[in-house]
């Protein structure tokens, strides 16, 4: 009678080392195409990142000086939009989680618009922006409030910001939904057996719980903003500006914008090449640190729920 | 011990042909009973017997659960918690419920145990304090916790955690207190510490326990109602029960010859 042997066997598996093979260079193959992208955005751009071209603007014909008002009207615009989909985004997911009938058709619809919203290409949202934003909302307010002047009814910063908040809508109300969906049950029972009311539930227990996940969306919100381009190509985006914008009706500069028109409008492709790469190598560094300054935030957040004092 | 009820209020729970559907599907009754105040009551029955079903229909927990419906009447002290006007809420603070798994809230331990205070509206510090400190001794909770307040509810052990839970429960001064199971996650010694607790608790307040460990029901409580496939079959001393039960059924059950 044979018995199999408790002794290692001599070879691996071979599942198992097709397996680690297989997932291991695909991972490899990750990041050796971020490192060549980063390695080659450091190596070109780094030269030419000095004071002067963080706080100057663009001079003779973009063959010079800096972009500080890119960064600038980038940093404004993801500020705008994330004051206008965090709230909007959040109360949505609340609402469709804890409050609207799972089973509802007017749920189910609102559901079935928010996945279609998430699939649309970003440069329809840029010509709904145009239509709807700026001809509609904005001309309607030139006719009503400045008697046919054009105030509102041109591309600016709020009405990009506002096309970008829709376009950022989805994520964070996916975010919230499966943030709210991650609070225990179990709180919730506890806090309705304690004669909480639905309301007092949400905000004092499930919200609460329910906020790192919610700032995983803001993160994930503000990074897709901070990188679109095709959305403000028509509601906002300036190719050049002389002064840094100064209210919400004014046009702006916007960094991915900007390597756009460096890279295809110049007229001294080498003069300008420098400084294409320097202006990526900030928007990269922006993105990141936008992303690490939320994650740092989340993180602490989480530490403070899991020993808390409040 | 001070009560801290109305002596001419006992707590006790008046039901009269309850029946609960779930859907089209009958799933308890009807039920008749009345469960004295400031006893222990216990509800034993095998699996899916309707006990837990009758013990959240006793504060309307079973109004979270979607599709849930109630027939008949339960009073508290002559007043009916499904009359018409009748908050499930208002319910819900003078019937309180421990569950199965223990469930803190994450929060500190005093935030856990003023939960329902400040829900109710209390703001003033001392007397939040002094009513955690009274629900926290209830609980016999106190001595372990004292010097850590403000830590949080999560770092404290199963037992500790399932008794932060009756605390959390019996701050707002409740008539009655339901539990669902409540030792049956924790280990022997935590569960003798709750047991006790549920026997002192009945100086002051209507218990009304489901377990499924019969040595339990015939330690902690006063009264036991069995229940079998949605019907209560027999309620009486919990020594009647297992001494001279009349049915044959509970017989059958409190002697292991099946559930």
């Amino acid at each position: 009678m044979s018995r199999s042997s408790l002794r290692p066997s001599r070879w691996p598996h071979v599942g198992d080392v097709v397996l680690w093979l297989a997932t291991g260079l695909a991972t490899l193959l990750v990041l050796v195409i971020l490192a060549v992208i980063l390695i080659d955005v450091i190596k070109n751009g780094a030269p030419r990142l000095t004071l002067g071209f963080l706080t100057k603007a663009p001079s003779d014909g973009m063959t010079a000086g800096g972009i500080f008002p890119a960064i600038f009207g980038t940093v404004a615009l993801v500020i705008l939009m994330t004051i206008a989909a965090l709230p909007a985004g959040v109360a949505t997911a609340i609402y469709l989680h804890e409050y609207a009938s799972p089973t509802a058709w007017g749920t189910r619809i609102v559901r079935i618009a928010v996945n279609n919203l998430a699939g649309v290409p970003s440069i329809v949202f840029g010509l709904f922006g145009l239509g709807f934003f700026v001809q509609f909302v904005g001309g309607g307010m030139d006719k009503i409030f400045y008697g046919g002047d054009k105030v509102f009814g041109q591309p600016a910063l709020i009405w990009a910001a506002l096309t970008m908040a829709i376009l950022t809508l989805p994520v964070v109300i996916v975010a919230t939904e499966e943030a709210l969906s991650n609070v225990s049950p179990d709180v919730r029972l506890a806090s309705a057996a304690l004669g909480a009311t639905k309301f007092q539930t949400v905000s004092r227990v499930v919200l609460p719980q329910a906020i790192p996940g919610i700032l995983t969306g803001a993160i994930l919100a503000i990074s897709r903003g901070a990188g679109e381009v095709a959305p403000i190509l028509f509601t906002g985006a300036a190719y050049f500006l002389p002064t840094l914008p100064h209210s919400l009706h004014d046009q702006f500069m916007q960094l991915g914008y900007h390597v756009y028109v460096l890279a295809t409008q110049s007229s001294d492709v080498d003069a300008t090449r420098p400084l294409l790469y320097a202006t990526v190598l900030v928007l990269l560094v922006l993105t990141f640190a936008l992303n690490a300054s939320a994650i740092l935030v989340r993180s602490r957040m989480r530490r403070h729920l899991s020993r808390s004092h409040g | 011990m001070a009560t801290l009820l109305d002596e001419s209020l006992t707590g006790s729970l008046a039901v009269r042909q309850l029946s609960v559907y779930y859907g089209d599907k009958k799933a308890l009754g009807p039920v008749t009973m009345t469960i004295p105040g400031r006893q222990v009551t216990a509800l034993i029955g095998p699996s899916g017997c309707g006990k837990s079903t009758f013990l959240r229909s006793l504060n309307r927990m079973n109004e979270m659960i979607p599709g849930c419906r109630v027939e008949g009447v339960v009073k508290l002290d002559e007043e009916s918690i499904y009359g018409p006007g009748v908050d499930a809420v208002a319910v819900r603070r003078r019937i309180g419920m421990v569950f199965q798994r223990s469930n803190p809230f994450p929060k500190s331990i005093y935030d856990n145990v003023a939960y329902g205070l400040r829900l109710g509206g209390m703001k003033d510090r001392s007397e939040l304090g002094g009513r955690v400190e009274r629900a926290l001794k209830h609980a016999a909770l106190w001595e372990e916790v004292k010097d850590r307040l403000n830590e949080s509810a999560l770092g404290l052990s199963g037992g500790q955690q399932q008794r932060l839970c009756i605390a959390r429960a019996l701050a707002v001064e409740p008539d009655v207190l339901l539990m669902d199971e409540p030792a049956s996650a924790l280990d022997p010694i935590a569960t003798a510490h709750i047991e006790e607790l549920i026997h002192e608790l009945a100086r002051d307040y209507t218990v009304v326990i489901v377990t499924h460990n019969m040595q339990q029901a015939a330690r902690v409580s006063h009264n036991t109602a069995f229940f079998y496939m949605g019907d209560l079959i027999e309620f009486d001393t919990t020594q009647t029960i297992f001494t001279k039960p009349t049915q044959s059924r509970t017989e059958d059950y409190i002697t292991g010859r099946f559930g």
